[in-house]
């Protein structure tokens, strides 16, 4: 019998080491990522005891905050939201629940324990100062924001709208409707209710706690047609000019028939179009032919210099994660052509539609987006302090000069899709898009552009979910207002 | 039983080493003291009383158990009551310390019943090296003990005794009293598994086809009429887990039982058999009841926001995880960290507890220390020259080895979390007591093991007379 009771000590001795194993990478290497946790509830309650940083954009503070304990008790910090709805999407929230948006990106800064205010944070413990969180600047623009969030606001719609900066990717505004205010849920006195109101949130079918802004991917419809005319400039050397059949209807070896965007409108009176005039009266068939015409390939690898399809782990953060957006590679010709109109297995980001036109706006450059501006200690020295960077070389300068000249006639041609878009005196680098959504839903309205042409301040992507209507006249108004918001300053 | 067995008596020399058990009681004792300190250090800033009044009656019961040891089993192993006393002493001091938070006065807390349960855990630990003079008599009882485990692991079924709690029937409830008899049917069911395949053994070792591919023999397929014991086995821990919802207690009987038949038969084809048993009504269970799907998907998911928000979620275990990272390399210091925030601190979880309060080198410590104790318990059984006693001795420190796998195993998300004690660290007193009944078997055998050979005192030929 010895000989299987020996077996069996060295049997317990490998339970053993595999529990040794096992709590030596718990807690020798994954501690850290533990308490980092944002299921640690132990941070929430650690947070309460101490002054966190605001948040701040344009020098206000839109996240602070205050001591609400009664004089004698231990310090009971507060975190108060100014702004209602309309920077809850980006600044997230403090609750028992979760950490979200900013809160939750940057809480090492605002709580102090960055290694990086380890120097201030000893300093102040030497001089009995109360440590205190590190402030957190954003680069949102007021106006723009407000111009979104009003746009959305006042016609009752549900999407998104985000603004860069195309000569720096600093983020101007991110719209996400429906929203909530943070302050429902952030209550620390009290909980119940806090905890009541965000049960209700995140039941809501209208999904307000979604960032649409970066979060949801929608079908990107014809504000597509841009990466596609790109593609075909980059890939088939085309022109402006360049033409290629333009059907009323057209058929596919197998899959329906494709029309144009008004069901028995026409492109150029079916015969072949030029490449500026289908974007500017945003033409399916031609787009369509211009996608089979390069290949799948050619029109995803475009896609993916704008920032479609990341590589695993290289998905975009501005801090907040986004969603990655999709153009995969298709074979099938009826699949590929509807592809090329920003249909079929196509999905954008509004942020990623932002980031084509601040491309094109910046002669084909493309700067990485962001939203934290600068980060500064408590004693207000600079801890950091973003620098723009470059994010792809889209597609070359004079092709972006080519696609500005397509998309201005979008707004400015009588004929054009976006006329909604155009600004009185400043000429507005346009596309238009209205969405299939499938099934009996309403289209998905979209407008993207820049302004102004000629030496771009703003670029904006605004979805509206389910609008029903086009993107020239639901989109394009909210889209008009947040460029003017810089552009008339 | 070959061989092997016949030099056993001499490889281990009648050495009792005494005097270095003694030291390392002390020890024992003074970790315990040096724990209450630092607890009370860091709760409210000095020495608690209770560094004297906890630590000096655990120190009493310690001393008195090492004098008992001196009279009643002086051959026994001198590592396996200092280990006892320090894993006891441990939980102990970690207990008080959980106490002392919720206390409104520290000076007033607890950990009482945790040192009242000890020494009645000793008290029957000691009775049974006095009166169980040779553990082999319990043989005779094979089906009795059977009956007793099975009887012990249904109790809490029965309607108006059972007590249900979080999910679990494992408590009955007596007047005031709860206890959970599934941890002295534990003890039941070693003592049948022992006595029953010594009787059996023969046959389950022997009698087999033999499946061959070419040449090679592949496995050794029991007949089937022999498979009715593991068929029961197998019932009864899938009945464990179906009726019971105690993962826990399933896999340790079902564990136990397959380590035990392969010791008596040394027959691996009863292992792959039994494992693949229980896996396909692991499955099953899987399939046909939510509370089992609830189980794998807090282990697999457990730090999904959904799984963690859920009633009876993934909550404690996140916050068992989390606070082990607080813990990191050296922990917070007993007292220091907040390990009273996560729920069952004290029992299920005490060892995340300790985690994060004596740090990852702490809980290695006192992982080696159960790990010495399984290891002398093994050793025990390879001195032994009675078969009864080897599997007895070999099953029950197969049991510690294997209970402290299902609970750590589970902290730590190497198998599903299922709510099972720590031996001899967790709150509680069935658990405490269980654990020292098995110890006292445990030191006995090793007494009578260890003990030099009667020594003939005249040679007269064929009649000898003999001094015991």
């Amino acid at each position: 019998m010895n000989t299987p009771i020996r077996r069996l000590s060295v049997f317990t001795m490998a339970l053993f080491a595999v529990l040794m194993l096992n709590l030596t990478w718990i807690q020798g290497f994954r501690a850290d990522a533990l308490i980092e946790d944002p299921l640690n509830t132990r941070q929430y309650s650690e947070h309460l005891s101490r002054p966190r940083g605001p948040i701040e954009i344009a020098g206000e503070s839109v996240a602070f905050s205050e001591n609400v304990a009664e004089e004698s008790g231990s310090p009971l910090y507060q975190r108060q939201y100014t702004g209602g709805e309309m920077y809850t999407p980006v600044t997230g929230v403090l609750s028992v629940y979760s950490t979200t948006g900013i809160e939750s990106a940057e809480n090492s800064l605002l709580d102090g324990t960055d290694d990086r205010l380890a120097v201030r944070n000893f300093r102040d413990i030497i001089t009995g100062r109360e440590p205190e969180g590190a402030r957190v600047g954003l680069t949102l623009d007021p106006e723009v924001q407000e111009a979104g969030f009003d746009g959305f606001r006042d016609g009752g719609f549900q999407g998104a709208a985000v603004a860069l900066d195309p000569n720096t990717g600093a983020i101007l505004g991110a719209v996400s409707a429906p929203s909530y205010d943070a302050n429902d849920v952030a209550s620390v006195t009290d909980r119940d209710t806090a905890v009541n109101n965000f049960v209700e949130l995140e039941q809501d079918p209208d999904q307000p706690l979604l960032n649409r802004a970066f979060n949801e991917l929608y079908p990107p419809g014809s504000t597509f047609k841009v990466v596609t005319a790109a593609a075909a400039i980059e890939s088939l050397g085309a022109t402006p000019e360049s033409t290629i059949d333009a059907p009323d209807l057209l058929d596919f070896a197998n899959g329906p028939v494709l029309p144009n965007a008004t069901p028995g409108g026409t492109c150029n009176g079916g015969q072949p179009d030029t490449l500026a005039h289908s974007i500017q009266i945003s033409c399916n068939t031609s787009m369509a032919n211009w996608a089979m015409e390069m290949g799948g390939q050619a029109l995803s690898d475009q896609a993916s210099a704008f920032g479609f399809n990341p590589p695993e782990g290289e998905e975009l953060q501005v801090p907040l994660s986004v969603e990655p957006s999709l153009a995969p590679v298709e074979t099938d010709d009826s699949i590929l052509g509807r592809a090329g109109i920003g249909q079929s297995n196509v999905q954008a980001t509004p942020l990623q539609m932002a980031m084509v036109a601040a491309g094109v706006a910046n002669g084909g450059e493309i700067m990485r987006p962001y939203l934290v501006d600068s980060v500064l200690d408590s004693d207000m020295s600079v801890v950091t302090e973003t620098q723009p960077e470059t994010f792809s070389q889209a597609v070359s300068a004079s092709t972006a000069e080519d696609l500005t000249d397509m998309m201005v006639l979008v707004t400015t041609a009588p004929e054009g899709s976006g006329t909604g878009g155009a600004i009185s005196g400043t000429e507005v680098a346009g596309k238009t898009g209205t969405a299939e959504t499938g099934g009996d839903q309403a289209t998905h309205n979209w407008f993207i552009g820049f302004a102004p042409a000629d030496d771009p301040e703003i670029a904006v992507a605004v979805v509206i979910e389910h609008g029903g209507g086009s993107g020239g006249t639901l989109a394009a108004p909210i889209a008009r207002a947040m460029m003017e918001a810089v552009v008339l300053e | 039983m070959s061989t092997a067995t016949a030099e056993a008596p001499t490889a281990l020399p009648p050495i009792k080493r005494r005097n270095a058990e003694l030291v390392l009681v002390a020890v024992a004792i003074a970790i315990t003291m040096v724990g209450i300190a630092v607890a009370g250090l860091n709760l409210n800033g000095r020495v608690p009383s209770a560094m004297w009044t906890v630590g000096l009656t655990f120190g009493v019961l310690s001393i008195a158990a090492h004098v008992a040891m001196r009279f009643f089993a002086p051959y026994a192993d001198p590592l396996i009551l200092p280990c006892t006393l320090f894993l006891n002493g441990v939980g102990v001091a970690m207990i008080w310390r959980l106490d002392a938070i919720g206390a409104e006065d520290i000076e007033r807390a607890g950990a009482g019943m945790q040192l009242v349960w000890s020494g009645v855990g000793l008290v029957c630990c000691f009775l049974i090296i006095i009166f169980l003079k040779n553990p082999r008599v319990l043989q005779r009882y094979t089906y009795i003990s059977g009956l007793v485990a099975i009887f012990l692991l249904l109790l809490p079924v029965i309607p108006g005794l059972g007590v249900s709690v979080y999910g679990a029937r494992l408590w009955i409830g007596i007047g005031p009293f709860t206890m959970q008899p599934s941890e002295f049917a534990k003890i039941a069911l070693v003592i049948f598994l022992a006595s029953y395949l010594m009787n059996k053994r023969q046959v389950l070792a022997i009698v087999g086809k033999p499946i061959k591919v070419g040449r090679f023999k592949i496995i050794d397929l029991p007949r089937g009429r022999d498979l009715a014991p593991i068929l029961v086995g197998w019932v009864l821990a899938i009945g464990v887990l179906v009726l019971l919802r105690d993962l826990g207690t399933s896999l340790l009987l079902f564990g136990t039982f397959l380590a035990m038949l392969y010791v008596a038969t040394q027959r691996s084809s009863w292992v792959v058999i039994g494992l693949a048993m229980f896996m396909a009504g692991a499955s099953l269970a899987y399939l046909l009841f939510w509370h089992v799907q609830a189980r794998v998907n807090i282990w697999m998911n457990a730090f999904e926001q959904d799984v963690y928000n859920e009633v009876g979620g993934s909550q404690q275990l996140v916050q068992g995880l989390v606070g082990m990272g607080y813990g990191g390399l050296f922990g917070t210091g007993i007292g220091g960290g907040e390990a009273h925030t996560i729920f069952a601190a004290d029992s299920d979880f005490i060892l995340a507890s300790l985690g994060e309060e004596i740090g990852l080198t702490g809980l290695l410590s006192v992982l080696i220390v159960l790990f010495l104790l399984v290891e002398r318990g093994m050793r025990v059984a390879l001195a032994s020259t009675i078969p009864f006693d080897k599997l007895l001795t070999s099953g029950i420190a197969f049991v510690l080895a294997y209970q402290v796998f299902i609970v750590l195993g589970g902290l730590t998300r190497v198998i599903p979390l299922t709510g099972s004690t720590t031996p001899f660290m967790a709150s509680g007193g069935s658990a405490l007591m269980a654990s020292w009944i098995m110890m006292g078997i445990l030191l006995r055998i090793s007494d009578n093991a260890r003990r030099p050979a009667p020594q003939a005192i005249q040679d007269e030929g064929a009649t000898q007379v003999i001094r015991r």
